[in-house]
């Protein structure tokens, strides 16, 4: 029971992160229907933002706000400048963004080392409980809450605001959303630049858990969020939620008894979903 | 009369096909003008191409003077263009009061009474505005794309052949709605249901593999029946 708790706690925590890259990919996706192959990047950017920032303030919220911030930022010229010529030609985007995938991750290489650097997780987050034979580290806990709050927010965006509103018209039809009179490329821009935003926040948050951020933390991630956006549904929030708490689970499931075949329970999984739900589980009909 | 759009040889094309080759036309303030023309025509790439939807090669193509060539499809809407497409152009998982919201430039009170307006056209939006718009009918979706274009002050709108799919008593109530619309608003409306398109008509154009060849009156066209098979047999 205790072991079956502490499994529930880091399945749902290692959701929540998975669950921060997912949802920005699959709404690009969606909605502009752009394969966007930074998310690895932004992530380890947020991360290094964040212990850069923490190290010098040790103000845990200043540095996540300062990842996030800078990355959005960093997104938005990621679309300008290079997503944005390639829309409709879907092996353009995969060049330019595995391209900017190669460079940006070089750059942290450039910039702080090749080798990992670390970072303390912040005192108020940095205890543990134990209950029987099973720890329960309060930074998971922490981490739950945050995917769950992340989640709300973005429920909320999308079902009660005007940008979340053309979102959901955008998915659908991104013409008709035009000739009514509105600058869907703005929104395109807000929504690639917030997807970066949620990927440095889930590497910012990466980073105190683990202890560390390395140049190579991005591309692990960037795959399970992949696997999430396929097993999810492109386009469906909901479906990157679901998704994100089931592949958490499994992963922590089979980490536990049987830590060789993580990668491998992934993709069959994917494979499986796939072979009944071609579109998803939560995922909108391929039109055209 | 005021001209408001006017449109001169357009040729407009999509890839590698040349699809307008020459369409020439006007569009005065506050008539209610009609296109018709067989299927393939190209009265769909015509509405498209006002709208920016479809690449322009030549031509001119303007609102009140004000050239709509080579610009960005919102830039186009904001002139003051309304667009209710073929197959409607719904927003699915909208509910019907986010369809007509998503469209509002504003939300002073004109566009309220705008929206009550339409809303008293066409009760049944009223009765299911909080609905999703997925649960809509073919004819309800039609009164939902025309209320959609309406909700702004625009200067003409663009409707593409509103009666297609539909059942006789829905478009017979559609003619009605659009008799009444047309009363403060400048139609353009791509129609092949002949009495539609007299009921809402003034004068007409006649398109034929991507030009226009031939234009009058309605009440020409409908008194003369040689004319009709001439043009409309094919239809
Ligand atoms: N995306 C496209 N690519 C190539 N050709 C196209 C495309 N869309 C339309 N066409 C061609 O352009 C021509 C005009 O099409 P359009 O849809 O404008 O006709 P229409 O008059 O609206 O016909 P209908 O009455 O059937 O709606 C047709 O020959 C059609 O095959
Ligand atoms: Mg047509």
């Amino acid at each position: 029971m205790d072991v079956f708790f502490m499994l529930l706690i880091n399945g749902l925590a290692e959701g929540a992160l998975i669950f921060l890259m997912a949802s920005g990919l699959s709404i690009i996706l969606g909605l502009m229907g752009v394969v966007n192959f930074t998310h690895g990047t932004l992530f380890i950017w947020g991360g290094y933002i964040y212990i850069a920032t923490y190290n010098r303030t040790q103000s845990f919220l200043l540095s996540v706000l300062a990842a996030m911030a800078a990355v959005f930022l960093l997104g938005a010229v990621f679309e300008k400048l290079f997503v944005s010529r390639v829309y409709g030609n879907i092996p353009a985007q995969i060049l330019i963004t595995l391209g900017l995938q190669v460079i940006f991750t070089d750059l942290v290489r450039l910039i702080w080392g090749a080798t990992p650097i670390t970072v303390a997780r912040p005192d108020f987050l940095a205890g543990r409980w134990v209950i029987g034979g099973a720890t329960i580290v309060h930074y998971r806990v922490f981490l739950i809450f945050v995917g769950l709050l992340v989640a709300i927010g973005i429920h909320l965006l999308i079902t009660k605001t005007r940008i979340g509103m053309v979102i959901r018209a955008g998915v659908q039809r991104p013409d008709m959303v035009q000739a009514l009179g509105i600058n869907i490329k703005l929104y395109f821009t807000f929504v690639f630049a917030g997807g970066a935003a949620l990927a440095a926040l889930g590497g910012a948050l990466y980073a105190p858990l683990t202890g560390s951020m390395s140049s190579t933390a991005g591309l692990h991630n960037q795959v399970l969020a992949f696997i999430v956006v396929v097993i999810g549904g492109m386009g469906s929030f909901l479906g990157s939620a679901f998704g994100s708490i089931f592949l958490g689970l499994m992963g922590a499931v089979v980490a536990w008894f049987v830590p060789s075949l993580s990668v491998v329970a992934n993709v069959t999984l994917m494979a499986l979903i796939l072979a009944f739900k071609p579109n998803g589980l939560f995922g909108l009909a391929v039109k055209k | 009369m005021k001209s408001l759009l006017k449109i001169e040889d357009l040729v407009s094309y999509i890839g590698l096909y040349t699809i307008l080759q020459g369409v020439t036309m006007e569009v005065n303030k506050g008539e209610a003008v009609v296109i018709l023309g067989r299927n393939g025509a190209g009265k769909t790439t015509l509405l498209r191409t006002i709208m920016g939807l479809v690449n322009t090669r030549s031509g001119t193509l303007a609102l009140e003077g004000r050239s709509l060539i080579g610009r960005p499809t919102y830039t186009i809407a904001k002139e003051g263009i309304g667009y209710c497409p073929e197959d409607y152009g719904v927003f699915d998982e909208l509910t019907i009061e986010e369809n007509l919201k998503i469209a509002m430039w504003k939300e002073d009170k004109e566009t309220l009474q705008r929206r009550d307006y339409v809303l008293d056209l066409f009760p049944d939006l009223k009765v299911a505005y909080k609905r999703l718009s997925k649960t809509l009918s073919g004819g309800q979706r039609q009164m939902l794309s025309i209320s959609r274009s309406l909700i702004n002050d625009n200067k003409i709108i663009l409707i593409d052949e509103p009666s297609k799919g539909l059942a006789p008593v829905v478009i017979e109530r559609l003619a009605h709605a659009l008799q009444e619309i047309r009363k403060h608003t400048t139609i353009l409306l791509v129609e092949q249901n002949f009495a539609l398109a007299c009921a809402v008509g003034e004068r007409y154009y006649i398109i034929d593999e991507g030009r226009t060849v031939d234009e009058g009156r309605m009440e020409a066209l409908m008194s003369d029946k040689a004319l009709q098979s001439r043009h409309l047999g094919a239809i």
